[in-house]
């Protein structure tokens, strides 16, 4: 499959569709042209040198929030 | 240096010229090159001299001996060069035994069409690493390969040292119960080469680990008489070097992922490239197998030291008939840590 | 780094760990096909199974475009390298997959094949702006996560007139696998191979969405969940697949919903539908014969087009005698039961695919996993082998 990662924007050229990315402190250019509308401190998931599509920060706390339920029900029943 | 006749008409342009294949000639040309740039630079009496070799007194006991070739691309990458690497990796695999590194020498290969300004760059670079760890480079050689047979410069060094009585560090050392340190963070110089290769650029301010370790190694002989084993995790990353200690003792090893120093830029630059830190090559980091009743004192040692700050204890030493070596992940599975085969790639998948 | 630690964080593990096991009924066995090499990777990586209970086991599937690329075509991409005027861009993962004749691209590179590897089509593109004088031809491998970068790639080709730039496409498509498997005498007739639910690819459903999935929910009655690809995600995703399987349910379900949406990357596809289109069969490695699996480029854009600008022959080769990568793709047999793993065939002189790509059954089992004791899931193939 395939390797990608979450990165933040940190930097955009709307003409060329590129943008600089940070995962941690490494930077990288990747192309934005397949994000609608592309922002600064959007994060996005990476793959081979292009934003694939947007994180939601909602989505991914609730997935936590999830994780940590699923431990609750069990400690719960028994 | 030898007295003031001008042998050489006009000086070596360092700023515009280049190799070329005269310089590896034996004639004026390369004694010029020999004369303007390496002795300059590398400067030292033994090497001053002028001969074919180098003539010096050496103390009864056991000598350690070491070579390594040095082919890297690029040569001039974050924290580091081709030169400072040759000399601090002879330099640590002379000190990994123990052994107090007493002399150099320096063989280049230089391919035509190297500007000069480069190859200054190289030795100065080396003659700096040299000076500031007190091995001096004492004998040398050059020879040039037509353009396009070499990747710029070749450089094999050649290490000397001595070992005191009754140190004995081997690979085949290790027993099951010992306790496994790394000297700091895995992964920073193969990651910063990578960082400046082609078409895999990317911007970070990891740098090269590159750096002697004969003087760390001597504060550990010092405050602890049996060490076991001591190996720095070259090509091949720290994985590698682990799997050749077990091998080569007929041991197995549990390591703990957690307890393993990565820097977190050294983290994110190998989840982007799809590398495993583990695998990935280190210039100034040693692993030290010994007693689990010294760990503490090596670890105290160790980070006292500035090349030992990050030193941790990852692992043991155990019984395993198939010598294999095996992690605790930081998720809480297990899993077996193989030897690297061939070079680890970029992935996508 | 953001997304990434949290998700696999060794506190939740266990707490998801107790809830698996108490969840799985411990009279049946529970067989999870992941179908993504990213998937296995991850399992092996962070030792996932061992967080599972004995009854819950992880099927290894076809999900690896370095694995299922049929040797002819890697043939075809080391006769494009080996022509001088041809620069071949590749990404990593292909340099050392054997090829007919025990070549590689890699081995290819060293007898003076201009081989270069990179990591993004944009580099490729690069290099074409960088040496207008040669031929510059891209190996594009992938699933539909990796294809619109290639979309975009040729399209920027175009706008900006690069002549000598030209991809040679092998991307290929999950559904048609995933039916190809489904649909396989060991599963359906057979029942030999026994698949109770699958865990769908994370960044294939970045793009497709999670929508094409319900047609095998519903058609084969087997129940999806689209799993994130960290450790976290991959066991909170087998608890949901549990759970579908407890209750009798077959439904397509979404874990990793921070990403994955039920249309996917709306604008992606579009990029990807003006670019391609549907080859009417392509051979995969292991699965034969794939009727609409496998994408060619349109004639709009021919020029860029690698198959059309040379001869791109069809070579039919045929794996190692003994090589039982096909088998093992489809799940039916694991790498401990090929004759040539771990004899003949290691790391260090792969035989097949299974071994040389970091996703493929036989290499992550080889790194991960050799000290575990052989699997508990029987994989009985009553055909004649």
């Amino acid at each position: 499959m395939c390797l990608a990662l979450p990165a933040r924007i940190v930097a955009m050229d709307a003409v060329t569709e590129v943008a600089t990315v940070a995962i941690g402190e490494v930077r990288k250019d990747v192309s934005v042209a397949l994000i609608d509308s592309p922002a600064i401190d959007d994060y996005v998931l990476i793959h081979v040198g292009y934003a694939l599509n947007r994180i939601s920060e909602e989505e991914a706390q609730r997935t936590l929030e999830l994780f940590a339920e699923a431990g609750l029900l069990e400690e719960e029943d028994v | 240096m030898s007295a003031v006749i001008k042998r050489f008409p006009v000086r070596l342009d360092t700023r515009r010229g280049a190799v070329d294949m005269t310089h590896g000639s034996g004639g004026r040309a390369m004694a010029q090159l020999i004369e303007e740039l390496f002795v300059k630079h590398l400067d030292n009496e033994l090497l001053g001299q002028g001969n074919d070799q180098a003539l010096f007194p050496v103390d009864a006991g056991r000598m350690v001996m070491s070579t390594d070739g040095h082919v890297i691309s690029p040569l001039f990458f974050p924290g580091g060069d081709i030169g400072a690497l040759a000399v601090h990796g002879t330099i640590n695999d002379v000190a990994m035994s123990g052994a107090k590194p007493l002399y150099l020498s320096a063989a280049f290969i230089l391919e035509e069409g190297l500007p000069l300004a480069d190859l200054e760059r190289v030795v100065v670079s080396m003659a700096e690493a040299a000076a500031s760890a007190d091995v001096p480079v004492v004998t040398g050689d050059t020879k040039v390969v037509e353009r396009g047979k070499g990747d710029g410069i070749f450089i094999t060094t050649t290490g000397i040292g001595v070992v005191s009585e009754g140190v004995n560090i081997s690979g085949n050392r290790a027993q099951p119960g010992d306790a496994i340190l790394v000297s700091g963070t895995i992964g920073d110089h193969g990651v910063a080469i990578m960082s400046s290769r082609e078409n895999l650029e990317f911007e970070t301010s990891i740098e090269s680990d590159s750096a002697a370790l004969h003087t760390l190694v001597a504060d550990m002989v010092n405050a602890v008489g049996d060490i076991h084993c001591l190996r720095d995790p070259t090509r091949g990353g720290l994985a590698t070097t682990l799997n050749e200690l077990a091998h080569q003792s007929g041991v197995g090893m549990k390591l703990n992922e957690d307890a393993i120093p990565v820097n977190p830029a050294v983290m994110a630059a190998c989840e982007l490239l799809g590398l495993d830190p583990l695998y990935v090559a280190n210039e100034g980091k040693l692993i030290c197998i010994c007693s689990p009743d010294d760990a503490n004192s090596l670890l105290d040692v160790m980070r006292a030291h500035p090349h030992g700050r990050n030193a941790a204890r990852i692992g043991e030493v155990g019984e395993d008939a198939h010598g294999f070596v095996q992690m605790e992940t930081s998720f809480g599975g297990q899993r077996v840590i193989d030897w690297l085969a061939g070079e680890q790639l970029p992935r996508i998948c | 780094m953001k997304y990434v630690e949290e998700f696999r964080a060794r506190g939740l593990a266990r707490k998801l760990s107790a809830a698996i096991a108490g969840e799985a009924d411990s009279d049946r066995q529970y067989n999870i096909m992941e179908f993504c090499g990213g998937h296995t990777h991850a399992i092996f990586r962070y030792g996932v199974q061992d967080l599972m209970p004995d009854n819950v086991k992880f099927v290894h599937g076809p999900g690896c475009p370095v694995c299922v690329l049929p040797i002819g075509r890697i043939d075809n991409a080391i006769a494009l390298a080996e022509q001088r005027e041809v620069i071949l861009c590749t990404y990593g993962d292909m340099l050392r997959v054997p090829a007919s004749g025990r070549k590689s691209l890699l081995k290819a590179k060293a007898t003076g094949a201009d081989v270069r590897m990179v990591y993004s089509t944009r580099d490729a593109l690069k290099i074409a702006r960088d040496h207008p004088d040669r031929e510059v031809v891209f190996f594009a491998i992938g699933f539909e996560t990796t294809t619109p970068p290639t979309a975009v790639a040729i399209r920027q080709a175009q706008s900006e007139g690069l002549e000598k730039f030209s991809v040679f496409c092998n991307h290929v498509l999950t559904p048609a696998a995933i039916q190809n498997i489904l649909e396989s005498p060991e599963v359906r007739e057979i029942g030999s191979v026994c698949i109770d639910g699958f865990l769908g690819p994370s960044h294939v459903s970045s793009i497709i969405g999670s929508q094409p999935y319900e047609f095998f929910a519903e058609e084969f009655q087997k129940p999806v969940v689209i799993a994130g690809f960290e450790p976290l995600d991959v066991m909170q995703s087998a608890l949901m697949l549990i759970r579908q399987i407890n209750e009798g349910r077959h439904e397509v379900e979404n874990e990793y919903t921070r990403v994955v949406t039920r249309e996917g990357n709306r604008k992606a596809q579009q990029l990807v539908a003006d670019v391609f289109e549907l080859r009417r069969a392509f051979e995969w490695r292991g699965l034969g014969l794939v009727p609409y699996s496998a994408l060619q480029i349109k004639s709009a854009y021919a020029d860029f087009d690698a198959e059309r600008r040379f001869d791109v022959p069809e070579i039919k080769a045929s794996d190692v005698k003994g090589c039982e990568c096909p088998s093992i793709l489809r799940g039916v047999k694991k790498p401990t039961d090929c004759k040539l793993f771990g004899t003949v065939c290691t790391p260090e002189n792969p035989m097949g695919s299974c071994m040389v790509s970091s996703e493929g059954a036989c290499a992550a089992y080889w790194s991960y996993g050799r000290m575990r004791a052989p699997e508990v899931v029987e994989v009985k193939v009553e055909s004649v082998a």
